[in-house]
């Protein structure tokens, strides 16, 4: 579905007539990311980011696949491997730091996109599927990117790895045997390490192809924008190309300047030096922390320490995967029928004062060691998380008084709506 | 409407009882904080901040600490720390031609085999052979040095937080334990066959001080082999042996940077020119 005033693809040559014919691809591109795309002319950029994120899973999947060329996945060898890359593979250094970094820049972008998600209440009807689909994709990226962490066989590899599949060994009478199962072992080896090289190769094509599902479904209802109104009249709109392929562009260069500035000159900056020890399940590194992007749900974790009629390890488990499932929820507990920030003064307090502190704290946390004050912060920060969105999001929907929004985008942008003013809209207002 | 109430409702309830849960742990770790005692850690010192001619973006090698670096680890540390990721002929790159590689290379014993036997023998290297380690296997390292295996150092500089900096300032960190450090830690004195060190998290390591004194290497170059130079030089070699790649890898970085700045300058320009029909005009 598009809007009424959408371009329509025109083949130009004999070439693209036969091609439309049979295999309408061009089509298809053309009204998903080309001129045939109606997009609001309000999008901040904040709405860089979607773009990005599908930029930056491309870049892995394709240094990704180099790199699984001169890898092996093998409990004695594998370390070596890496550092045969490192050393020995033309250009094999970059290959792997662009790889390593290139996870942490995906997170970064998506992270924002989520951001964006949650201020503009983007997860609201009618793009409620496009949120789930999201949601779906952040999960099987924390998947992947936790598994790719293994793969070189450093200490920080092999102690994550025990203490996440560890974490499945917390459910009551069936957690030991799953964690076994999981692992092939009863601590992370050679068979541990050859699913996760298996199931690492496959996720990231799983990935595309939700990604692919997000973008049809984000094709259904068209863009949100800051205002959250929903597009009225051809006037709010511009086509995606050339006017947002542009804008991505400039976006894109500025991503990449910060990417390959860590990539040439701080390659190993977000990374943690003991995984330049090779695994040694005799020794145990005097801090296990997970890569940065999972801080904040590490601290929410580590944040149960007590036994309240079910075991504090057990808790901590639950809450983990609760605070990041809790999100498909989002669009039936925020009922409050505006959809940005910008014009809910109240959800907006919370959002800015509470919320953001909130994933900073925790963040901070989930990279300290275990000891005061991080263990109180972030309980105190968990329990505001869990009460942010599922406590405080549905109560001040409903005894929140909106700010008045514009007639329409046009309004928005120009000041006025000169066809609103003569009468043309016919679409009611939201 | 009732159905969508009674999910907000369960969302209310699940939300207070997460934060309720959250917030009694909270409340007995203040309590066990406030009336019990933890023991303050021993504290160690930061690295030394030393300045190398590779540190910064246009950071280079300095060749000459390089093969000086590289004779402290051959005469040195060589006796128990093994460099398995370094090849011979990774040596060209320091400086060395193919014919003193080879020479280098044939002064080294490398384990092979008997080419008429097939026996295990021991065999003078060749360029392509890795450095040998001191030891047969980890059992016999851990057998000569009670039983603390000396650990690999060919990444050793990249394992350590501030890797180059670390291993100079360990090396020249050796020294008595203060009076102040010892009345306030006792735990903190050495134990047998622990070697005091401030650089070190623990304090104490099983390392004897390998640089004791000055001279201890001579440098065919002639700079003076003081305790702290040798430090200095065998830190640069090991940098260099975790990331040969390391200026390379920054010489690459300046043209990626500067055609991105470039190329990012044009994209936003077109998108100004693009947007410029439809941005609405200033009164």
């Amino acid at each position: 579905m598009s809007f009424p005033w959408a371009r329509e693809y025109q083949p130009s040559n004999g070439f693209t007539r036969f091609l439309d014919e049979k295999l309408p691809l061009p089509r298809l591109v053309y009204n998903a990311v080309g001129a045939g795309y109606p997009v609001p002319r309000n999008l901040s950029y904040f709405w860089n980011f979607g773009v990005l994120a599908g930029f930056f899973l491309v870049l892995q999947i394709v240094t990704g696949v180099v790199l699984a060329m001169h890898y092996a996945a093998n409990a004695q060898v594998a370390f070596a491997t890496t550092e045969h890359i490192m050393r020995n593979v033309n250009w094999g250094w970059m290959m792997r730091y662009a790889h390593a970094n290139g996870a942490s820049f995906f997170f970064i972008v998506v992270y924002m996109h989520i951001f964006r998600g949650l201020f503009y209440s983007s997860y609201k009807a009618p793009r409620e599927m496009i949120w789930l689909l999201g949601v779906v994709i952040f999960l099987l990226m924390m998947a992947t990117a936790f598994m790719g962490y293994v793969l070189p066989w450093g200490q920080m590899s092999f102690w994550g790895a025990k203490v996440i599949t560890g974490l499945f060994g917390a459910i009551p009478l069936i957690g030991e045997p799953i964690q076994i199962w999981l692992l092939g072992g009863f601590a992370p080896d050679n068979a541990a390490l050859n699913r996760f090289f298996s199931l690492h190769f496959l996720l990231p094509f799983v990935i595309a192809g939700v990604v692919i599902l997000h973008i049809w479904a984000l094709h259904i209802p068209g863009s949100s924008n800051p205002t959250g109104v929903e597009v009225k009249s051809e006037s709010d709109t511009v086509p995606f190309h050339p006017y947002y392929t542009a804008k991505d562009g400039f976006g894109l260069g500025v991503i990449l300047l910060a990417y390959f500035a860590m990539v040439f000159f701080l390659p190993n900056a977000l990374g943690h030096p003991d995984n330049y020890i090779e695994a040694n399940p005799l020794s145990t590194p005097a801090h296990i922390v997970p890569e940065w992007y999972f801080w904040p749900f590490y601290a929410i974790l580590r944040a149960f320490t007590v036994d309240f009629i079910l075991p504090a390890k057990l808790w901590g488990v639950i809450a983990m995967f609760a605070s990041i499932l809790l999100w498909f929820f989002l669009p039936w507990l925020d009922k409050s029928p505006v959809r940005s920030g910008h014009y809910r003064p109240l959800f907006r307090k919370f959002f800015w004062f509470g919320l953001i502190p909130t994933m900073i704290v925790l963040f901070i946390c989930g990279g300290a060691p275990a000891e005061e004050p991080y263990v109180m912060l972030s309980q105190i920060a968990t329990a505001y998380y869990f009460l942010h969105f599922l406590v405080i999001l549905p109560i001040i929907s409903s005894v929140e008084k909106p700010e008045p929004l514009p007639y329409s985008i046009t309004e928005a942008v120009l000041g006025s709506d000169k066809k609103a003013v003569l009468g043309e809209n016919t679409t009611p207002a939201v | 409407m009732t159905k969508l109430l009674s999910v907000r409702l369960v969302a209310i309830l699940v939300g207070l009882g997460f934060a309720f849960v959250a917030l009694f742990a909270f409340v007995i770790g203040a309590y066990n904080a406030a009336t019990e005692e933890t023991a303050a850690h021993v504290p160690y010192e930061k690295p030394m901040d030393i300045a190398f001619s590779f540190d910064g973006p246009f950071g280079k090698w300095d060749k000459a600490q390089l093969q000086r670096g590289l004779k402290v680890y051959d005469e040195v540390c060589s006796a128990c720390h093994s460099l398995k990721f370094v090849a011979f002929r990774n040596l060209e790159e320091l400086g060395y031609d193919e014919g003193q590689v080879k020479a280098y290379a044939a002064s080294k014993q490398v384990p092979g085999i008997d080419p008429n036997t097939g026996e295990a023998a021991m065999r003078p290297g060749l360029p392509t052979d890795y450095f040998p380690s001191p030891y047969p296997n980890a059992v016999a390292a851990a057998a000569a040095n009670n039983n603390a295996i000396p650990p690999d150092l060919s990444l050793i500089t990249k394992a350590r937080g501030d890797g180059t900096n670390y291993v100079a300032s360990l090396l020249m960190g050796y020294q008595a334990p203060s009076e102040e450090l010892l009345a306030e830690h006792p735990e903190a004195a050495p134990g047998p066959g622990l070697h005091h060190n401030p650089y070190f998290p623990n304090l104490n390591l099983a390392m004897a001080p390998p640089l004791t004194t000055d001279g201890q290497v001579t440098y065919d170059d002639g700079t003076e082999a003081t305790i702290e130079q040798m430090s200095k030089d065998v830190a640069a070699f090991l940098t260099w042996t975790a990331e040969p790649t390391l200026v390379k890898r920054k010489q690459t970085g300046w043209p990626v940077l500067i055609f991105l700045l470039f190329a990012t300058i044009l994209a936003y320009m077109s998108k100004q020119q693009i947007w410029a029909a439809v941005k609405p005009k200033k009164d």
